[in-house]
């Protein structure tokens, strides 16, 4: 192989993506090995429909922490929008007026966030720390601490129904075909790149010409609606309407979209990582459970992971910039050139 | 709130005054402005039901309050210096399991020793966020996100199941948490001492100020020559050190310990500290601030049944009360630089 096509091998190899997919891929051989029952198809069925919520509303917010910003709120449009849900099948609504009222529900409570952030200028972590105590806060109003669990079979059954004779639920061919078209957006559109470019200065954006407060509220409203339809998916899931549904969630896919490599200060990241994200928790959460490893491990093990893929990718960097720094190579150029670089990265 | 932006103040010219007295101004305006709401606030419900303001009531009041007011002094701490630390909720927790399981295994333990003990738990684990933060400079949001995991994982992996009662702890300890001195709750009156003794520290010492101005420019502070890593590292200690002696509150007034307790009360901190005119993103704020912000919403929470609003409202009304205290926070802010911009237009 010519040195060039090594180095670009060599450099895809160590990108966060890459090593994110590798323990991904890892995980999945060992616990196929050492895990009863992991390897089934029932299993994998019940794995996809766990992580269903949580990847489903990683996409958008992917988007929203790469332009720098974050949506805390989620899981409380998704409680809310349960409530709303439930409340509303209890007066009588068919649910197929019910299911487009709450996707609209979570376009006006997304584009109550966006507007906070683009029109008056907050801070988004501020912002929606204050939506989330308020939509949770309003879910509790709507249904207080009722649980609505009387919806049909045809819906709640058809919501984890399978593929065919298969084991997958349909939800898995949603999630990625959703997952496509938020990874072509980001990785092929000019929409995409002008993510990237707000994250990285988003005054410099502004200047070339990109609307980086229209964006940043398009982004707000498609977490608020894509939170909304997870909602309605999670209330027909448990066949269960409830105002704390998926309590804490919020954390749970900031975690997921932090592991597979996105920046939280914004302006990096890719798709792919946070998809490999997001199945390396639920794998890892979803072997341990059948391994009967209880659930404090499993807290454990997510917060070590969380710290240990930002923390030592970081201490690593600043190691090798303080020996480039101090200890320049004898006799060299001042900028060595990048295979000298890669060079000093081996060593 | 964008009329902010497009009205014209005329007022402001006739004020010039520097950013001290702008900022001094917006945290005057702020604390006046929740002490006002509280004072609404304890006069309406007292009106409605005179009961609100009796002895008994105001006690558990001011117990209430005590937890989250000791841990929005610690919150506000780590805030200034533009961290957060969401993991304070799994702290306290840890360290109120650690305290009731000391007592379990001895169970003739001055209690002195119960409470350094678990002080000291949280002030070990604010180290290995402050480690993790200051060392390997990684933001502290995603830091404390995994250590929030960690610490009630090693909390649920330590109770694994079992849960410590009143009866397991001496009444001594017990009576910690239902002694009054002249009626004042000995635990409300340990957060008022912390909250003095912090927002004095941080008003009268240099290295207290120099937690504002990290806060403010990172960059700026670490070139003049402060210790920035060091600061933050001593912030998250501390903060650490403060959800500790929470936890040993919460034991001593609750008696009853097992692996959940203190689950989710990381933004209700936050929340106390933002209402309380602590900004997010770090350079200022005031621990009296934060501390009103803790009564206040410690308030709501007890003032809304006895106004016959449904107890449901409360979580709602705090996040209008977030989104309100931060949308003045930009308000004050905008008009203040417009003054200053006034200001300096005059002086070029």
């Amino acid at each position: 192989m010519a040195p060039e096509s090594t180095t670009a091998l060599r450099r895809l190899l160590a990108t966060r993506e890459a090593s994110v997919l590798g323990a991904l891929a890892v995980t999945v051989i060992a616990a196929s090995f050492w895990v009863d029952g992991f390897a089934s198809g029932r299993n994998t069925g019940f794995l996809v429909l766990d992580i269903a919520a949580i990847a489903i509303i990683a996409l958008p917010m992917t988007l929203i922490i790469i332009t720098g910003e974050i949506d805390l709120s989620v899981a409380s449009i998704l409680g809310l929008t349960s409530a709303v849900m439930g409340q509303l099948w209890v007066m009588g609504l068919p649910l197929e007026t019910i299911v487009p009222l709450c996707v609209v529900l979570g376009v006006v409570l997304g584009a109550v966030n966006g507007l906070l952030v683009t029109v008056a200028g907050l801070p988004s972590l501020a912002v929606t720390i204050g939506t989330m105590a308020l939509y949770r806060g309003l879910a509790y109003v709507v249904l207080g601490d009722r649980a609505v669990a009387d919806f049909p079979f045809s819906w709640t059954g058809g919501a984890t129904a399978r593929l065919g004779e298969t084991q997958i639920p349909w939800i898995a061919l949603l999630i990625i075909v959703l997952a496509l078209a938020f990874g072509v957006v980001l990785h092929a559109t000019p929409v995409g790149r002008a993510l990237y470019a707000i994250g990285n200065n988003d005054e410099a954006a502004r200047f070339s010409g990109i609307s980086v407060q229209r964006t940043k509220l398009g982004l707000f409203v498609t977490s608020g609606a894509v939170s909304a339809a997870a909602g309605v998916f999670w209330t027909l899931q448990y066949a269960s309407a409830r105002a704390d549904n998926a309590a804490g969630l919020e954390l749970s896919v900031v975690a997921a979209v932090l592991l597979g490599g996105v920046s939280i200060f914004g302006g990096s990241g890719a798709l792919a990582g946070v998809v490999g994200g997001v199945l390396l928790l639920g794998t890892i959460r979803n072997a341990l459970q059948l391994a009967d490893v209880s659930s404090d491990t499993l807290s454990i093990v997510t917060g070590l992971l969380l710290v240990v893929s930002v923390v030592v990718p970081n201490v690593a960097a600043r190691l090798r910039q303080r020996r480039r720094t101090t200890a320049p190579p004898p006799g060299r150029a001042v900028t060595p050139s990048p295979n000298t670089r890669t060079k000093q990265e081996v060593i | 709130m964008s009329a902010s932006t497009t009205t014209p103040e005329p007022r402001l010219k006739e004020h010039g005054g520097g950013d001290a007295g702008a900022g001094r101004r917006i945290r005057q305006v702020r604390e006046a402005g929740i002490l006002l709401a509280l004072v609404l606030l304890i006069g309406v419900t007292t009106v409605v039901n005179p009961n609100f303001l009796s002895a008994q009531s105001v006690r558990d009041l001011l117990l209430g309050a005590t937890l989250l007011t000791i841990l929005a002094v610690g919150q506000t701490l780590v805030i200034i210096t533009r961290s957060v630390d969401l993991s304070v909720g799994s702290i306290l927790g840890l360290s109120a399991f650690a305290v009731g399981s000391l007592f379990v295994a001895f169970p003739d333990l001055p209690v002195g020793v119960a409470v350094v003990a678990g002080v000291l738990v949280g002030a070990l684990c604010g180290a290995v966020n402050g480690v993790l933060v200051a060392a390997a400079r990684v933001p502290a949001l995603v830091v404390t996100l995994g250590t929030l995991y960690i610490f009630r994982g090693v909390d649920h992996w330590w109770a694994a199941g079992r849960q410590i009662n009143a009866a397991d702890m001496p009444s001594a300890f017990l009576a910690l948490g239902r002694q009054t001195v002249l009626g004042v709750p000995v635990l409300a009156l340990a957060a008022v001492l912390v909250a003095a003794v912090v927002g004095w520290y941080l008003a009268s010492y240099r290295s207290g100020r120099e937690l504002y101005a990290i806060g403010s420019e990172p960059d700026a502070a670490r070139l003049s020559g402060i210790p920035v890593d060091r600061r933050v590292f001593s912030a998250f200690v501390v903060n650490g050190a403060l959800a500790g002696l929470a936890g040993v509150c919460y034991a001593a007034r609750f008696g009853t310990l097992d692996a959940t307790v203190g689950t989710g009360l990381e933004l209700e901190v936050v929340a106390a500290a933002v209402v309380g005119g602590v900004a997010i993103f770090g350079g200022s704020g005031t621990v009296l601030g934060a501390a009103l912000g803790a009564v206040l919403l410690t308030t709501i929470g007890a003032a809304l049944p006895v106004l016959r609003v449904n107890g449901f409202w409360q979580e709602a009304v705090v996040g209008l009360l977030i989104l309100i205290a931060i949308g003045m926070d930009r308000l004050l802010s905008v008009r203040a630089e417009r003054r200053l911009r006034g200001g300096e237009s005059r002086g070029a």
